[in-house]
């Protein structure tokens, strides 16, 4: 798994995922991401990445929660 | 699994679902006075199975059925080709694939698309003997094998003969049995509870069937009309006949159709059971012209249970009673069948003293491994359309929309994983593998089946151990150990190559072939030390 920068437009990309979910109600979006996510891991394809890559999402979220307004 | 059936009038179904005479067990019986070396607990296709592949053996054995007839309702369609090979074994076979419906395709409907999104073939494998599956009602089945073994002296098959308490010591088992004409006992080395989901056996031993249960209800309709539509397998997520739920269609023999509805976790079983209910279901799928009769109509609930061990002492659990699956991908008897032809060998050599009691306890560890992997497989399935959480929802439909545009999303759509046999990995019974070969074939594998001669291959395996000897030239002859029978597959018999490519072979090449068909070890080399030594460890001595 990588976990230094890979993203050659951060901002960019944010901003293409934030149009991406524009006008969608929340069960849209969700369905948005969860075709997102497949298309990704299937770009990923190597278990082993994937396995680590689960794990690492379940883990950043059970970091305390981010203050409303933060910085 | 619970059903409240509602039976529609169908008088074909009725004839077609035999009843039996009752008969009172013998006056010396009655007074306790006979012991047998099987008793098999439960008539159905596991228990009559049991009892015609212990016959093969030589084994005496009494089945005991509580009920005068085959199986009812809506119950098992499709059988694999696996339970397909092992009913030939048996001598049953034949008439049951002239019977039944070959398939071999699955397709996978998305919404009112009329193309499918996904097809499946379940036999890439072409030159075999056997399909993929048949379709044929379990009634039929459990006939053929009840036929099949009024042909066997050693058997009987007691019809309105109920277990009604089991008593197990170290050298023996005592069985109460309950019948119309009041009740008696059975001595026997060894007991078979092959009695179903509900087991009386494995209640009256207090043991535990553990496991959950999937919030959801299937309407299953067996229908009689005459369609046009082909054999396969059809499976719908979100048609507009059952918005937002599933649905599967099967064709049987006889013009009968099964046709099974998801009709979510809260459902009013009555009305959903209404003629006018199901009606409109029927023909919102078929269309509204199509005339059809009802054959049998009921709900369902599934449960995946498994109990933790399947050898108690001298009691030996097989089928939906010592292990429960949903029926998406067919696990049910398909899977049980293979616990029968795993025990039948194992079993006939324990009680004919050639090899220890021990041998049971690899029929405990290898099918206890096999029901998980049917429990896994069905369970995925049937959460995949049950889809419990709004995650899980978003995620299902996101495959579904995904595979639509995309083929990679393809594999990712779950219908059910229809049933394969179980690779017995890591069986303490097989030798491992010292030279390299391709995976597919490797100790514990399900043997696979190739043309031979003027016929094949699977017809000379099974029912003892075989040393596959793949031979450079015609003439070869080879020594084999003692208990082992040689086949010699010769170039001139394989001519098309087949039997060497499945089983990676080159001149030289032998498998150790057990009696349930089971690869048990392999060798680049003929070696009659090696095959002896692979076969006492096969038989624990
Ligand atoms: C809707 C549906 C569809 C299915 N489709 C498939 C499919 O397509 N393919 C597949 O492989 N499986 C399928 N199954 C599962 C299949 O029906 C079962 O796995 C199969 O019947 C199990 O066989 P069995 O012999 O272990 O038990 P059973 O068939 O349940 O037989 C047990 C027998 O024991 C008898 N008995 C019970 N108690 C006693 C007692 N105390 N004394 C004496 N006898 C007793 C009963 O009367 C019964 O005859 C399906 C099931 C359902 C419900």
């Amino acid at each position: 798994m990588i976990t230094t920068p890979n993203l050659t437009d951060p901002d960019g990309f944010f901003a293409a995922l934030m149009a991406l979910h524009e006008g969608l109600s929340d069960a849209e979006s969700r369905r948005l991401d969860a075709r997102l996510v497949l298309l990704l891991a299937n770009q990923i394809g190597d278990p082993a990445v994937l396995a680590d890559v689960l794990a690492a999402a379940r883990r950043a979220s059970a970091a305390p929660e981010l203050a409303p307004g933060a910085g | 699994m619970s059903a409240e059936p509602l039976v529609y009038a169908s008088q074909t179904a009725r004839r077609a679902r035999r009843t039996y005479a009752f008969l009172a067990a013998p006056d010396a019986e009655r007074n306790g006075l006979r012991r047998v070396p099987v008793v098999i607990a439960g008539g159905g296709p596991c228990g009559l199975a049991m009892a015609l592949d212990l016959a093969r053996y030589g084994v005496e054995c009494v089945v005991l059925e509580r009920a005068n007839c085959l199986s009812d309702g809506s119950r098992a369609i499709c059988w694999a080709k696996r339970s397909l090979e092992f009913l030939d074994r048996l001598g049953a076979a034949a008439g049951l694939v002239a019977r039944g419906v070959t398939w071999n395709v699955g397709k996978v409907f998305l919404g009112s698309a009329p193309e499918p999104i996904y097809t499946f073939d379940l036999l890439p494998e072409k030159d075999q003997k056997f399909p993929a599956f048949i379709n044929l009602q379990q009634y039929y089945l459990e006939e053929a094998l009840v036929e099949r073994l009024a042909a066997e002296a050693c058997v009987e098959l007691r019809w309105q003969h109920a277990v009604k308490a089991v008593r197990q010591d170290a050298a023996g088992v005592t069985v109460d049995i309950g019948t119309p004409l009041g009740d008696y006992t059975l001595a026997c080395d060894y007991l078979i509870a092959a009695d179903g989901c509900r087991s009386t056996v494995r209640s009256l031993l207090g043991l535990d069937f553990a496991g959950r249960s999937f919030n959801d209800n299937f309407l299953i309709a067996d229908i009689r009309m005459k369609a046009p539509f082909p054999a396969e397998r059809r499976f719908w997520f979100d048609p507009p006949f059952n918005r937002g739920r599933t649905a599967l269609m099967h064709r049987q023999p006889d013009d009968l159709w099964r046709l099974d509805f998801q009709l979510g976790p809260t459902v009013d079983r009555r009305a959903a059971l209404e003629p006018a209910a199901v009606a409109a279901k029927v023909h919102g799928m078929l269309g509204a012209e199509i005339p059809f009769e009802y054959e049998w109509v009921s709900i369902y609930d599934f449960q995946c249970r498994r109990m933790e061990r399947f050898v108690h002492g001298r009691v030996l659990f097989v089928g939906d009673a010592a292990h429960l699956v949903s029926p998406f991908g067919a696990r049910g008897a398909n899977g049980g069948l293979q616990d029968v032809d795993n025990l039948g060998w194992k079993l006939a050599r324990v009680l004919a003293g050639r090899s220890p009691p021990a041998l049971l306890d690899s029929y405990d560890v290898e099918r206890c491994r096999a029901a998980d992997e049917n429990i896994l497989n069905s369970a995925r399935a049937t959460d995949f359309m049950t889809a419990a959480t709004p995650a899980a929802q978003a995620y299902r439909d996101a495959v579904l929309e995904l595979a639509r545009d995309f083929e990679f999303a393809r594999p990712l759509v779950n219908s059910g994983r229809l049933s394969r046999p179980a690779v017995l990995d890591d069986s303490p019974l097989s030798t491992p593998e010292a030279s390299t070969f391709e995976h597919a074939m490797r100790p514990g594998a399900p043997c696979v089946d190739a043309p031979l001669g003027s016929g094949w291959l699977l017809e000379k395996l099974g029912g003892r151990f075989v040393a596959l000897h793949f031979a450079a030239d015609d003439a070869a002859q080879r020594q084999v150990p003692a208990g082992v029978e040689l086949v010699v597959v010769r170039p001139a018999d394989d001519r098309e190559g087949l039997a060497a490519r499945r089983y990676d072979a080159a001149p030289g090449t032998t498998y150790l072939v057990r009696p349930d068909q089971h690869v048990c070890a392999r060798w680049r080399a003929f070696d009659p030390h090696a095959l002896d030594a692979a076969v006492k460890r096969a038989t624990v001595h």
